[in-house]
């Protein structure tokens, strides 16, 4: 029940940006759990590749983002990036370079929006004038006017702005690799489509090598340069968005992109905004 | 005000104080240290469960045999007294901070400690202080019976009022016990609004 997969970037070779992720026979098995959350995934997702994670809830979508950042622990197989076993790092160092967004819940209520930001470059001491304009740097990035933001509490942001802080918060530290467990699944679907366009255009400025989990084929379809669907634990399939809706490798697949086929394939032909 | 008068008045206060700061530097750290221990923190709720349904005076007489009259027996009783409020709600504050916000952190890269000391607790201070004040509130309540067993307080005139029939002087003590713990409850109040403030702010 292993399934085996290369992914490669579509602009081919690495660019400078991201880090090369390879997981190798990775299985998780919860304690008495009758069945693994995910089982032997072989899977390189090239430096630089937005990758998506596609699956029913439940899958192990979310549970396979987790063994990359070491919150869940795989029970077999190995994880490198770029080269390096992140087994043989510590954990907490391997954290910090890496970026991590969740949904809108994972802001510190208690922080304002430059102090959120700031987080990772102040857990690896920078200095205070560099944390300073890094965190204006990076709300101007996301499009937040730094003078009106910097001194916000989360509960006076709007879903959409308080998502996109997290996503500034992740990108704080220059990480090489993003990884995004849902991000986007908290807010209505026209902030949802802005964030997407927003998370794309970083992704095309920065080149950081982004692992996303969505259940939603459409924003999979819309972000991915690789697909990589899941289903009870094993991956089912990987290619860019064109094969998995022209080929679906088998009826599981057929099932989550098929009933819009046809329509997600000619929107996938209109070139997106700016894309 | 007569010297009496404030003599008792402080009796009581230090007393009820005495038995808050105790009861705090305990049931704050042992029910931080319980919290994702599911057996400690079983005991340990029951055992708040179980205190909390003993009446304040029983608790104040059986400690008459280990430690005789004064001030170190109704000083226990009230620690004891105040421990279950607290060891409940610091444990409902700390479980009350969302997991993702707390997996956020870690993903962040900060240590337990870290984790800890900048997220949970931070968040969970609001909750505690609820149980400070009510703690607060039983204490400065309870701390008149420390009377009966002589512990002395604004409790002296109560017993002293009801043993000689002196009607205004048990109301002198009863209403100086209702005053002072209304006081005490409306100044938390406003600490515990400021520092819930703090955390998510309502208008801006």
């Amino acid at each position: 029940m292993t399934s085996s997969s290369s992914t490669a970037s579509p602009n081919g070779g690495a660019r400078a940006g991201g880090a090369r992720v390879e997981l190798d026979g990775v299985g998780v098995r919860y304690p008495n759990a009758p069945f693994p959350a995910v089982d032997g995934v072989d899977l390189t997702i090239e430096s630089g590749t937005f990758a998506v994670l596609l699956g029913p809830s439940g899958c192990g979508k979310s549970t396979l983002l987790r063994t990359i950042n070491r919150l869940v622990e795989p029970t077999t197989g190995t994880i490198r990036i770029d080269g390096g076993e992140i087994r043989q790092r510590d954990a907490t160092d391997l954290r910090r370079g890496i970026g991590y967004v969740i949904q809108a819940v994972g802001l510190f209520p208690h922080y304002t929006v430059a102090q959120n930001v700031s987080v990772v470059p102040r857990l690896l001491g920078w200095e205070r004038e560099r944390v300073e304009r890094r965190v204006d740097e990076l709300l101007r990035m996301i499009r937040l006017d730094p003078a009106r933001y910097r001194d916000r509490k989360p509960r006076e942001l709007s879903g959409g702005e308080a998502q996109r802080v997290g996503v500034a918060r992740a990108l704080a530290a220059e990480p090489r690799v993003l990884l995004m467990d849902e991000p986007f699944a908290a807010v209505d679907a026209i902030v949802r489509a802005s964030l997407q366009d927003e998370i794309a255009r970083v992704h095309r400025e920065l080149g950081t090598t982004i692992v996303f989990v969505t259940h939603d084929v459409d924003e999979a379809l819309r972000l991915a340069d690789r697909i990589v669907v899941m289903n009870a634990g094993h991956v089912v399939q990987t290619g860019s968005p064109t094969e998995v809706l022209e080929r679906p490798a088998d009826a599981f697949v057929r099932d989550l992109v098929g009933v819009d086929a046809e329509t997600r394939r000619l929107a996938l032909e209109r070139p997106l905004i700016e894309r | 005000m007569s010297a009496d008068f404030i003599a008792h008045l402080g009796a009581h206060v230090v007393l009820a104080g005495a038995a808050l700061l105790v009861a705090a530097a305990i049931g704050i750290p042992l029910a931080g240290g319980a919290v994702d221990r599911p057996l400690p923190r079983g005991v340990l709720l029951a055992l708040a469960g179980g205190f909390r349904v003993v009446p304040s005076l029983a608790v104040l007489t059986l400690t008459i045999p280990f430690l005789g009259l004064g001030f170190a027996p109704a000083l226990l009783a009230l620690v004891v007294l105040a421990l279950p409020p607290i060891l409940v709600n610091t444990d409902v504050a700390l479980r009350s901070v969302p997991n993702a916000t707390l997996e956020a952190a870690r993903g962040m890269g900060m240590t337990e400690r870290q984790v800890g000391t900048r997220v949970r607790w931070p968040l969970a201070l609001p909750v505690v202080a609820v149980g400070v004040r009510t703690a607060t509130v039983e204490v400065i309540a309870s701390a008149t019976l420390a009377a009966f067993i002589g512990g002395g307080g604004l409790g002296d005139y109560i017993v002293s009022g009801l043993q000689t029939g002196n009607f205004p002087e048990l109301l002198l003590g009863a209403a100086s016990v209702a005053v002072l713990a209304i006081l005490a409850d409306a100044a938390l109040g406003v600490t515990q609004r400021r520092l819930a403030l703090s955390l998510s702010p309502t208008s801006g």
